[in-house]
This record gives structure tokens, C-alpha cells and sequence, in this order.
């Protein structure tokens, strides 16, 4: 099997944010691979160990980028692909990266793609939908399981807490939920392996596309943090008059009773 | 009304969410004197809920009733929608933040390759253009985002763009359109239900969540009560999740369901940085905690030092007291 995984990196789930000049602040930044794409890697690694083939990682970032798919190489993606966008786009959106990737599966033969539901930064969850319906592939989101028997899959579906069973047929998107697996940790073995493995780099000019096919359709025009919330009461006295103190308030003070 | 703006509408066993309504309200933030056109989709007669969208201000309600429509997949509600949107040419849709909008929508705005925000909690206008706020980073930041390019397209988070009031005096056209719809290539076989009955999580006013300090399955019971008598639903932290006390389905947090309930009660949820991105927006937190250190007391409105088995089972004698 050709199987893909769409791999983003984001800030450590740890990091405090900070915002300057209407972005992010990144500088010193500890960055990580998106939590919901870590399951995506471990699952593409199991499938293609029970029914063979090739893992190839793809991401689309900057030269830092690469520690990230070093880490999915030592989990053991066979091949990684690095779409370095750094010095030609300065924005970009869900249309921009799908695009981008529209582009690079134009020519590949693709069996299975996982990515991961949603990234924790941006969350926004659409590259891999728009990305199905560019490459007029099914698609399944939010998998919590997945058997594949030749050409069929048989996937649970996390539907806000119900599981659906579903049936569909390669070639096939998922996005996978937490649930799914356990994604191992890269062995010592596997690190140094890792470091062999071939990572491709590429840039747009490589896929054929320029700045003008990917104008983002959305912009942001401001990012700000959240008033910082000042210390709320803890009550005292008797447990039985804490109770009673809280529930008057709730009902007076915050009106939400 | 030159301008129209379509509404996706979404139901449950039969009844339409509350973020129908919600992106009902949505949909005149964004243009005030526009024509809210609801979408409704299924396989059975939708009159009843076509005429409560349009108690709920929907100026016009499309329905679309086809036997491949009788449970939600992406291909054909996809189809369906997008032939609405063929006869429509609406300047807007909006649709609910669930997880069917989340499935369907990105598809759709690929399709017409067009920009789509997800996830919008605010509306505002600036001058003609919409701008959407959206949390980013678990919540941790905001952005806003516009759409420079084409249909302003948003799905919204339920529970933070209040809906209009229901108003049975509103009237409008209920409108039966037939599409075809090519055979489906993915198939659900089976539903199971685990999600717990009644009040849906992500949609709840009042959410009660446990954490590692509810020790048991067992512990979670006089939870559950409390939610109840509350009329809401019950939460976890990822703590309470891996150590089996409860289902994935109920984890809150950066993995996991993002809540703004009115309010949220945390009870023996210490509060790392991971479970507050999924609930600090809340309207009004109340920490339960037997350790006066634990973080999420930092974050809270209201707090308790204490045992929550013995605040707990005192907290629903009260509740029950006061709406008795």
C-alpha cells in the first residue's frame, strides 16, 4: 500500500502564548508534532506493517520542519517529503496547503491517507476534507479504528461521542481521533535510522505552482489574548455554609442558576 | 433583500439543534436585512422543523428529502447542499461548529474552492466587511478573519452566538426541492450510542466535569446527579479518561471536546494548562478541589477547599432545594 501522512507541527501543548505585533510569538518556541497527527504516523506505520508498502510523511513548513518528520521517520515512516514554503509564501490558508497538496498527489499513486483531525494552533480541520474532495477520494473523519481487508475499510467513526461503523472503499482520506492507538515513542534504534531515511525537500516552484495559485481566500486581520481573568473567591468557613454560600451566588451574583 | 444567506440546519433524533437557531442569529449578524434561507436535509417529512427555523427568524426553508439523505455522509449531503447552493447563489452560508459541519463544510468550500472559517464564537461587522472571531491555540488566543474571496462561508461553536427568541407570529415559505444523488460510496452499517443521554456535552448550558480526584467509575456517579439536577451534562479531564473512570467521549480539553458552557463545575480536576484550553472560556467556572494549590482555582470564579464527596451530595440537596 502507498500510504501518506499530512504531519503539522505546533507549538508544545506546555508553551505559553504571546502575541506581538498581531502574531504569534514563536521565537524560542518549543514545537512538536500535532498530537492528533502523531496518531495519524502510528497508525500508517501499523497498517503498512499488516499489509505492507511504504509510509511517506508530508509536511508543508520551514527548514525547522524537518525535526518533526525526522521524529516520524524514527517512528518508522519509511520517507519523508519536506514542501518548504518559507521564502515563497507569506500567507497562507486551508485553500493555500490543500492547493499545495493538490499538487504534490497530482502525479502519485495514493492508497490511504491519514492526518490528524485537527491541529491544536489553528483548528481549524479542513485540509484533509478540501483535500479529499480536490483528489475525488472518500473520505472519514474523527476515525477511532481502522480495518482494511483488500480494498475495503471498515472504520469507527467518533460522532461526538456515538461510533458509527462504517463501511467505504480505497483510495481513501482519514482523520483520526484520539483513541485510535497509542503512538510509540521513537526508539534509540530508530533515531539513528531515522537519520538515513530520505527526506525530500521541495519548494512550489518544484510542484508547478506560483504565489498567484495560492492567494489565500480568508485573512486574519488581528490575534489578541484573552482578558486575563482575575482570581475568583474561594469560599470559606463550614463545608455545609461553603455549599450554600456557592449556590446563592451562582444564583444571584453569576445568574446562572 | 437582495442578499441570501443559507442555513444549514442539523437535527438529532429528530429535533434540531440548538445551533440551528444559533446560526440563525448568525446569519443576520452578518448581513441585517438579508434573507436567511434554512437547508434542511433528511428522508422523512422536515415540515415541523422547516416551520421552527422560521420561528426562529429564517425568512425562507429549503427542504431536501431524498432516501439517501436519511443519515448524515458527507457525499450525500454534499450533493444536496451543493445543489442548493447552485440554484441560491447565497453571499453567506452558515452552519453549526458539530461534527457534521465540520465534516461537510470543508468539502463543500473545496469543492467551489472558497475561503471557510471555522469555529467563529463573534460576529462583527467593519464596514461591509464580516469579521469573525475565532479561538486559536486551544483558546489560549483569538484571531480575527475575514473571507477576501468569495461566499462568506463560517461555521460557528455552538453555545456563544445566542440564538433570536422563538416567535410563532414569523412566517415563511417552505420550499420541497428534489436532487438526485448519485450512489453513496461510503456506508454506515451501525450507530452505537454512547454518548450519554439528554443534554449533549458540547452543547450543554452547564457542564460537570470530574478528574482524577473522582477516584472511580463509581465516583462519578453523584456527578452525573448533580448534571441532572442541573439539567446539564458531565465532562473529565484526560486524567479521568486514562484511568478508565470514564469514555473518550466526554474528555474535555486541547484533544478532546471544547466546551463554553454557562457554567462549568470542576470537580477534582486539578486543572493542567491541556484541560483549561478546553473549558477556560466558560462563562462561570466553579473549582471543587481538595488541594488549595491546585491551578485550576486560578481560573475560577467561585472555589471550594474540600471534599467532593462530601460537597457534592450537599451541593444536590441544594440545587434540588432551590428549584424545588
Amino acid at each position: 500500500m502507498n500510504i501518506y501522512v499530512l504531519l503539522k507541527k505546533t507549538f508544545d501543548t506546555e508553551e505559553k502564548i504571546a502575541v506581538s505585533n498581531g502574531r504569534i510569538e514563536d521565537d524560542g518556541a518549543e514545537f512538536i508534532i500535532n498530537p492528533y497527527d502523531e496518531y495519524a504516523v502510528e497508525e500508517a506505520i501499523k497498517q503498512r506493517d499488516e499489509h505492507g508498502g511504504e509510509v511517506t510523511v508530508i509536511t508543508i513548513g520551514d527548514e525547522d520542519s524537518e525535526k518533526q518528520l525526522r521524529t516520524a521517520l524514527a517512528m518508522g515512516a519509511d520517507k519523508a517529503v519536506l514542501i518548504n514554503t518559507e521564502d515563497d509564501l507569506e500567507d497562507g490558508d486551508q485553500f493555500t496547503t490543500t492547493k499545495i497538496l493538490e499538487a504534490f498527489f497530482e502525479d502519485k499513486d495514493v492508497d490511504l491517507i491519514l492526518a490528524g483531525n485537527v491541529a491544536i494552533d489553528e483548528a481549524s480541520g479542513q485540509v484533509g476534507p478540501r483535500l479529499a474532495e480536490r483528489l475525488g477520494i472518500n473520505y472519514v473523519t474523527t476515525i477511532t479504528r481502522l480495518e482494511i481487508d483488500g480494498n475495503t475499510a471498515k472504520i469507527d467513526k467518533d460522532v461526538e461521542g456515538d461510533v458509527e461503523k462504517i463501511e467505504t472503499t480505497l483510495p481513501l482520506l482519514v482523520t483520526c481521533q484520539q483513541g485510535l492507538n497509542e503512538p510509540r515513542y521513537p526508539s534509540l534504534p530508530g533515531i539513528m535510522k531515522a537519520k538515513k531515511k530520505p527526506l525530500e525537500e521541495l519548494e512550489i516552484d518544484d510542484l508547478d505552482l506560483d504565489e498567484d495559485d495560492l492567494e489565500p481566500k480568508t485573512k486574519t486581520v488581528d490575534i489578541f489574548l484573552p482578558p486575563q481573568k482575575e482570581a475568583g473567591r474561594v469560599l470559606e468557613g463550614e463545608v455545609s455554609d461553603q455549599v450554600k454560600e456557592l449556590v446563592s451566588l451562582l444564583r444571584n451574583e453569576a445568574k446562572v442558576l | 433583500m437582495s442578499e441570501k444567506i443559507l442555513v444549514i440546519g442539523e437535527s438529532r433524533d429528530g429535533v434540531l439543534r440548538n445551533v440551528t437557531f444559533e446560526a440563525i442569529a448568525a446569519a443576520k449578524k452578518i448581513s441585517s436585512d438579508t434573507e436567511v434561507v434554512g437547508v434542511l436535509l433528511g428522508s422523512e417529512n422536515l415540515a415541523d422543523q422547516a416551520q421552527e427555523m422560521i420561528y426562529y427568524g429564517a425568512n425562507r426553508v429549503i427542504t431536501v428529502i431524498h432516501e439517501k439523505l436519511a443519515s448524515y455522509t458527507s457525499e450525500g449531503y454534499g450533493q444536496a447542499v451543493l445543489s442548493v447552493i447552485e440554484d441560491e447563489s447565497p453571499y453567506g452560508i452558515v452552519m453549526g461548529h458539530t461534527a457534521i459541519g465540520k465534516d461537510l463544510t470543508p468539502k463543500i468550500a473545496s469543492k467551489l474552492e472558497i475561503g471557510l472559517i471555522s469555529d467563529a464564537i463573534e460576529i462583527n461587522l467593519d464596514g461591509d466587511q464580516v469579521v469573525f472571531t475565532r479561538p486559536i491555540y486551544s483558546g489560549k488566543a483569538f484571531e480575527k478573519k475575514v473571507i477576501t474571496d468569495g461566499i462568506v462561508f463560517a461555521t460557528i461553536r455552538p453555545n456563544n452566538i445566542p440564538s433570536l427568541d422563538r416567535d410563532e407570529s414569523r412566517s415563511g415559505e417552505i420550499q420541497e426541492k428534489s436532487v438526485d444523488i448519485a450512489d453513496l460510496r461510503t456506508v454506515i452499517k451501525e450507530v452505537l450510542r454512547k454518548a450519554t443521554d439528554g443534554v449533549d456535552l458540547s452543547e450543554a448550558k452547564v457542564v460537570v466535569a470530574g478528574g482524577r480526584g473522582v477516584k472511580s467509575a463509581d465516583g462519578f456517579k453523584p456527578l452525573y446527579e448533580l448534571a441532572e439536577v442541573l439539567g446539564g451534562a458531565v465532562g473529565a479531564s484526560r486524567g479521568a479518561c486514562d484511568a478508565d473512570y470514564c469514555d473518550y467521549s466526554l474528555q474535555i480539553g486541547q484533544t478532546g471536546k471544547v466546551v463554553t458552557p454557562d457554567l462549568y463545575i470542576a470537580v477534582g480536576i486539578s486543572g493542567a494548562i491541556q484541560h483549561l484550553a478546553g473549558m477556560s472560556n466558560s462563562k462561570v467556572i466553579v473549582a471543587i478541589n481538595k488541594d488549595p494549590e491546585a491551578n485550576i482555582f486560578n481560573v475560577a470564579d467561585y472555589g471550594i477547599v474540600g471534599d467532593l464527596f462530601e460537597v457534592i451530595p450537599m451541593l444536590i440537596e441544594e440545587v434540588k432545594a432551590l428549584k424545588a
